[in-house]
């Protein structure tokens, strides 16, 4: 389609307006991140560092235990991605090929579950689990973000599995293959990408995650990389703007490549499970 | 057609004919259970025991057992006036993050859909809002919001406009800067949303309107958004629950101060429920919550199914 000169110019300068409100609050931090003491207390800050250094990051390692959140972090976003894509799988491929009434309430609670405030939730949750003796515990967080990723993976999974032509699976029965056959040796093959991509979506999805963390754990030796995050910000609201920046950048580093990595897989199957249900 | 109708058709239409009957739904039953257990026991349990909760005087660390004490949270949420007031704020607040983020996302979608030089550029750049710990875009955007050390004061002093505020800690600039940052955070899923829901539309559509005369406002109207209006109300209303429920964002810039003026609903019923341990009153609030949503997305609903006939 044609688009007049002066049509081009203005979408290019749209396009650059929008490039620019979605690039500099990130390339503020980064510079923040590397500028030496001397320039964060300047009056008046320049884009880039002049004299770039690393010693913001060394004092957040300093100051808070960033390392051992960040293990905690892993461990839990590691363990409820494995977990929750496990048992989300096979659920995801009965919504996705039997309309039955199972079916259909599950499909429900996927969208309902949207809805709920996560106090209404939590509160309850939060008794049971300290019944349980598992507040302030990583098990108990990866139990919680079980629960929370399914939703969302069951939503991708559908999509995937509808991705998959019923013809191949009708057709390795028609051979003889049995259901299980059928499924570990037709199915799942096709389905791996995208179940790599929805674990990949619930790793970043945990890793990220704040309120749940920040009600669960209550010493700092448990907490996640965003809890941590939180105490470079003091009571008054006072923040230590170079360290706070490097741990900041820090924690954003992983979910950046990952999703970097997977971010059309993700589009791809959260659009297949909204547009085809 | 679907496996399983495919072979019990057969199962009855030639009995033995594949060695017997499979068993078929036992087989669905043992796929299904691994996630409905943990869904029925940690999630849609709690929600009925948090509604429960919401009629009891039920306390964090407390001895004595919990009461029932029937509607006695609700009516006192009627007379709390902060908790209507934070409540407004949540409107305030997802009206003013959700408006503004659609119609953005819906501009750059309609820029990403056309042939440009630097698509690959905002594609790329839209990662990193979406891909980013909501903590992080807090932390981010009060480090741009900062008094002395932020671009943005700075950049306002270049152009001779005013010198150095402090955004979040004002009380008539608090909300305003922090939905600035919803809408930052928010938008790049609800583009690619959209753009998805552009590439939809054929093509040729668009061309025979244009060979038609048809201007790019018209072709807009009369092709573009009939197709993407499905879409568009989908991500909107959930946009707008998401906005509404959200916690760690403003959690971070504000804490939902200065003076309550950014402490939206889910902050207020944290702050009851685990910092004064009032685990009734603040699950009484969730429902609340809920139900308010609820009444408003059906309303919305309503409008849409009146608006067209499509889906």
């Amino acid at each position: 389609m044609r688009t007049s000169t002066g049509g081009r110019i203005g979408q290019y300068a749209a396009l650059l307006a929008y490039l620019v409100f979605l690039a500099l609050p990130f390339l503020w931090l980064v510079s923040i991140a590397f500028k030496s003491p001397r320039e964060l207390g300047s009056l008046h800050p320049t884009w880039f560092p002049q004299e770039p250094t690393l010693d913001n990051f060394r004092q957040a390692f300093d100051e808070q235990p960033l390392l051992r959140a960040a293990g905690n972090s892993l461990l839990a976003a590691l363990g409820a991605a494995l977990i929750a894509v496990l048992i989300a799988t096979p659920l995801a491929y009965v919504m996705a090929r039997h309309r039955t009434r199972l079916a259909k309430a599950a499909t429900g609670w996927v969208v309902v579950s949207q809805a709920f405030p996560l106090v209404l939730v939590i509160i309850p949750l939060f008794l049971v689990l300290k019944n349980l003796g598992l507040i302030n515990s990583l098990p108990g967080l990866v139990l919680v973000y079980v629960v929370w990723a399914l939703p969302f993976s069951l939503w991708m999974l559908v999509g995937y599995v509808r991705a998959v032509p019923a013809e191949l699976e009708e057709a390795a029965a028609v051979d003889g293959a049995g259901r299980l056959r059928t499924l570990v040796s037709v199915t799942a093959p096709l389905l791996a990408p995208g179940i790599v991509a929805t674990a990949l979506f619930a790793f970043i999805t945990a890793w990220n995650e704040f309120f749940f963390a920040l009600v669960l754990l209550k010493t700092p030796e448990k907490q996640t990389l965003p809890v941590v995050l939180t105490h470079f910000i003091g009571a008054e609201g006072v923040a230590d703007l170079g360290p706070l920046a490097a741990a900041a950048f820090l924690a954003t580093l992983p979910s950046l490549v990952v999703f970097a990595i997977i971010q059309r897989r993700i589009t791809g199957g959260m659009l297949t499970g909204a547009v085809k249900s | 057609m679907t496996l399983v109708t495919a072979t019990k058709r057969s199962a009855q239409g030639a009995p033995g004919a594949d060695g017997g009957r499979r068993p078929v739904d036992h087989g669905a039953w043992f796929l299904v259970l691994p996630a409905l257990i943990p869904i029925l026991v940690l999630s849609v349990g709690p929600l009925l025991y948090g509604i429960l909760l919401a009629f009891t005087d039920a306390q964090s660390g407390r001895t004595r057992s919990t009461q029932w004490i029937g509607t006695l949270n609700f009516q006192d949420l009627l007379h709390d006036t902060l908790f209507w007031e934070s409540f407004r704020i949540g409107l305030v607040w997802a009206v003013g993050v959700t408006v503004p983020q659609f119609l953005l996302a819906l501009g750059l979608a309609l820029l990403l859909n056309q042939d440009l030089k630097l698509r690959w550029l905002a594609r790329a750049l839209a990662i990193i809002p979406w891909a980013m710990p909501e903590v992080v875009v807090g932390v981010m955007w009060r480090l741009v919001y900062s008094p002395d050390a932020g671009v943005l004061n700075e950049t306002l002093r270049d152009l001779g406009l005013g010198d150095g505020r402090d955004w979040l800690s004002g009380l008539g600039t608090a909300l305003p800067a922090v939905i600035v940052v919803g809408v930052w955070a928010g938008m790049p899923q609800t583009t690619v949303a959209l753009l998805a829901g552009l590439q939809n539309t054929p093509r040729e559509l668009h061309e025979a309107a244009a060979m038609d005369g048809a201007g790019a406002w018209r072709r807009f109207r009369t092709v573009t958004w009939p197709a993407l209006r499905p879409v568009a109300f989908a991500i909107t209303a959930l946009n707008f629950i998401w906005n509404f429920n959200s916690f760690a964002l403003v959690y971070v810039l504000t804490s939902g101060g200065p003076g309550g003026r950014t402490r939206l609903p889910m902050l207020f019923a944290y702050e009851e429920a685990f910092r004064y341990g009032q685990f009734g009153y603040a699950a009484a609030m969730g429902c609340v919550m809920v139900a308010l949503i609820s009444v408003l997305l059906a309303l919305f609903l309503v409008g849409r199914l009146r608006g067209g006939d499509d889906t």
